[in-house]
């Protein structure tokens, strides 16, 4: 560290560490962060009537149509949860991780304009995203405790919060986005120069929601096939949302942990990468 | 003492040409293989200077090579060059937009990048919401944005539409409000590339005068611009680049000439050259040759101080030419007239008529230069028309120097107080 003897804050080298994540220069742009969030939330509704009741709308007509199409017509099973719940949840769950994901993965490229103009820790943006569809959920949230007092009261269905486990439920939910950060950053590294990932991850995420037991249980399956799918995070993290909103579901611990270690793992090496590729992206964009 | 502030050694950027597919998978994949056995990357040794117009054999081109630079705190530095010689992929390293390929660099204190104005600007939303938002992205905390707040809506004089969204605005609005925020940055070093060339020139003065009070204040400001008049009036030092190396770093004006003369075409004896661009020209006549003559009838490129000159003119005329009249302008390194010249008769400007074939003309000036560098801009033209025949600009260079002609009447100060010396009569009397 002799440069920061000699009173310098920056030195740029050809190579310099890759270790270096700058948790530190992030936390300096907190206001930052605050602002692009404010922005992603005011700026998407202008020129609208309905406004921010779009953020209803979508879940609302796609959990119809899944209650419709899945439970109704094909008769799959909802693992004795309400089909309306069932769905909402899966369906506003899935669809903040797949933001999440599809949202940081085009960083670099949708915002090469700003990049390549101003210097401010890359992450900010990626991170904003998450932070945006961290609030997006929370505002579906009143949603489905409409829909859940709905089922209770009027349904009189038999589910019941497991309170003891209440306490995972923002670990489960930070950590999708993280999930979903995670693979999106990493994918925004590789698409700066070659955008073929564009093109893969555009229907990969489509696929993925079948591979995620977002419209069916993964009971469905027989034991093997589900310890197999239990090592997706979207999987271990949504049944055990649904287990512990409804007391239906399938909740693994053990597999909680190792998702959530391999997720760190995930994002740690993904931030290495993304921190490389910030570099000098700008002359492959 | 001064202290450093900014140091760069040996920094170079190298840029693959050509588009990104299946051939550059096979160079990363090259680059790659030597990586993984500890190798030195091996298109470092390849890599042409990067001159534009000139076909190359490689796909690697420095756009900046061996660039060394040391800049001292308080310093107001302008980069000058051509297009294309290297001074925004500069600005863009320093700015970290971009990492250097070899070489490095070392900042103290807290840098601004302008390469843009209105960086980050959302069309949706209002003028108030992108002062914050714009600011925030340029490094501002919330906190330092609320308190200036008024005085950025002041300066960017467009108070009225402050709640409207910017995509609304006139594009010399969104510049003025992009601009105040840019201007209200509080950092020890401000790097600003070419972004006063908008706006109207009430509002480029504002601007000027912003940088000047930046400056002033004892910060550090790094200056790109094609205009070389705003490069002058503001900046202390200068650097001229080409082709992607640093030529020269020094005073302003010297700089600013090195890089006028730069290139400079005209050949030892006044001829000019054939290829030369002539815009104006009919191709009745063609002017051959310029010479600046000193007193003992010789050509020069450097007159002594007060020495009496004369401009000797070579003219081709292919056809009859009638009532014409050939002007002289002396001009000074911007290209900016300071004199002009044409024949008189009794007061009156007078034309003339030449018949083809070459004819000499010879000028004789009564004009006390000061100390400088000058250009001399001739052209003839129809008297009543005033249609140009020919015309050639800022081909002939010449200096005048500090040393006086007649050996005891030098010029005495570092610094040159204009261009032109009357001749005055001062007269006292005490009342």
């Amino acid at each position: 560290m002799s440069h920061k003897e000699e009173g310098w804050d920056i030195v740029v080298k050809q190579k310099s560490s890759s270790f270096n994540l700058n948790i530190r220069e992030i936390w300096g742009y907190k206001d930052l962060i605050l602002l692009l969030v404010k922005r992603d939330i005011t700026s998407i509704y202008k020129q609208t009537i309905l406004g921010p009741l779009w953020m209803f709308v979508q879940p609302v007509f796609t959990t119809a149509i899944y209650t419709f199409t899945f439970s109704y017509s094909a008769k799959l099973s909802t693992d004795g949860i309400p089909p309306v719940l069932f769905y909402l949840i899966g369906q506003v769950f899935w669809t903040y991780f797949a933001d999440c994901l599809n949202k940081t993965a085009n960083t670099f490229v949708s915002n090469a304009s700003v990049f390549g103009k101003v210097y401010f820790p890359r992450l900010v943006m990626p991170i904003s995203v998450v932070i945006s569809n961290l609030l997006k959920l929370g505002i579906q949230l009143m949603l489905l405790i409409a829909v859940y007092l709905f089922v209770i009261l009027i349904l009189k269905q038999d589910i019941t919060v497991q309170w003891k486990y209440i306490l995972l439920l923002p670990f489960l939910v930070v950590f999708m986005g993280v999930f979903g950060l995670g693979l999106g950053i990493l994918f925004s590294s590789y698409t700066t120069k070659y955008r073929d990932f564009t093109f893969l991850l555009g229907f990969a995420v489509q696929l993925l929601m079948f591979g995620s037991c977002v419209v069916f249980p993964v009971t469905m399956y027989s034991a093997k096939i589900q310890s197999f799918l239990m090592f997706n995070p979207v999987v271990a993290y949504l049944e055990a949302i649904k287990f512990v909103l409804t007391g239906h579901g399938h909740i693994s611990l053990m597999y909680i942990l190792v998702d959530t270690i391999a997720v760190a793992g995930l994002l740690f090496m993904a931030m290495l990468k993304f921190n490389k590729t910030e570099k000098s992206f700008m002359d492959t964009v | 003492m001064t202290r450093t502030v900014i140091e760069i050694s040996n920094l170079g950027k190298q840029y693959r040409l050509g588009q990104i597919g299946t051939g550059s998978i096979a160079d990363d994949f090259k680059k790659w293989w030597y990586q993984v056995r500890g190798k030195e990357n091996p298109f470092l040794k390849v890599g042409e200077e990067n001159d534009r117009s000139k076909a190359g054999k490689s796909d690697y081109v420095w756009a900046l090579r061996d660039v060394n630079l040391r800049v001292n705190e308080g310093d107001v530095m302008g980069i000058i060059g051509k297009n294309g010689a290297g001074k925004s992929t500069l600005l863009k390293i320093l700015s970290r937009t971009t990492a250097p390929t070899v070489g490095e660099y070392k900042i103290r204190g807290r840098v601004a990048s302008l390469l843009e104005v209105g960086t980050g600007f959302h069309p949706d939303l209002s003028g108030r919401e992108n002062i914050f938002l714009n600011g925030a992205i340029l490094g501002m905390k919330t906190q330092e944005i609320r308190a200036k707040f008024d005085e950025i809506v002041d300066f960017s004089g467009v108070e009225r539409y402050i709640d409207t969204p910017v995509k609304r605005y006139s594009s010399g609005m969104y510049v003025r409000l992009a601009f105040a925020v840019a201007a209200h940055l509080d950092p020890e070093i401000l790097i600003v590339d070419e972004v006063l060339a908008v706006g109207d020139q009430e509002f480029q003065d504002k601007c000027l005068g912003k940088m000047k009070s930046v400056s002033a204040a004892g910060r550090t400001v790094l200056f790109v611009s094609h205009n070389l008049v705003s490069i002058k009036q503001l900046c202390t030092k200068a650097v001229f680049m080409k082709n992607g190396t640093l030529k020269k770093t020094g005073a302003t004006t010297e700089i600013i000439e090195e890089y006028l003369n730069d290139g400079n075409t005209q050949l030892q004896d006044g001829t000019i050259p054939e290829d030369m661009l002539r815009q104006f020209a009919t191709g009745d006549a063609y002017f051959r040759k310029i010479e600046v003559l000193n007193l003992s009838e010789q050509m020069v490129s450097e007159l002594a101080f007060n020495e009496p000159f004369k401009v000797k003119l070579l003219l081709e005329v292919l056809k009859p030419l009638f009532n014409v009249m050939i002007n002289i302008n002396i001009c000074n390194t911007l290209g900016e007239p300071i004199a002009f010249a044409a024949e008189k008769k009794d007061s009156v400007y007078a034309a003339r008529s030449f018949e083809p074939g070459y004819h000499e003309i010879l000028v004789e000036f009564d004009l006390n230069l000061l100390p400088s560098n000058y250009k001399l801009t001739v052209g003839i033209s129809h008297m009543k028309s005033g249609v140009t025949i020919d015309w050639v600009e800022g081909v002939s260079t010449f200096k005048v120097g500090k040393i006086s002609y007649n050996m005891h009447a030098d010029y005495p100060w570092d610094s040159t107080h204009g261009y032109v010396e009357p001749v005055t009569q001062w007269n006292y009397s005490k009342k």
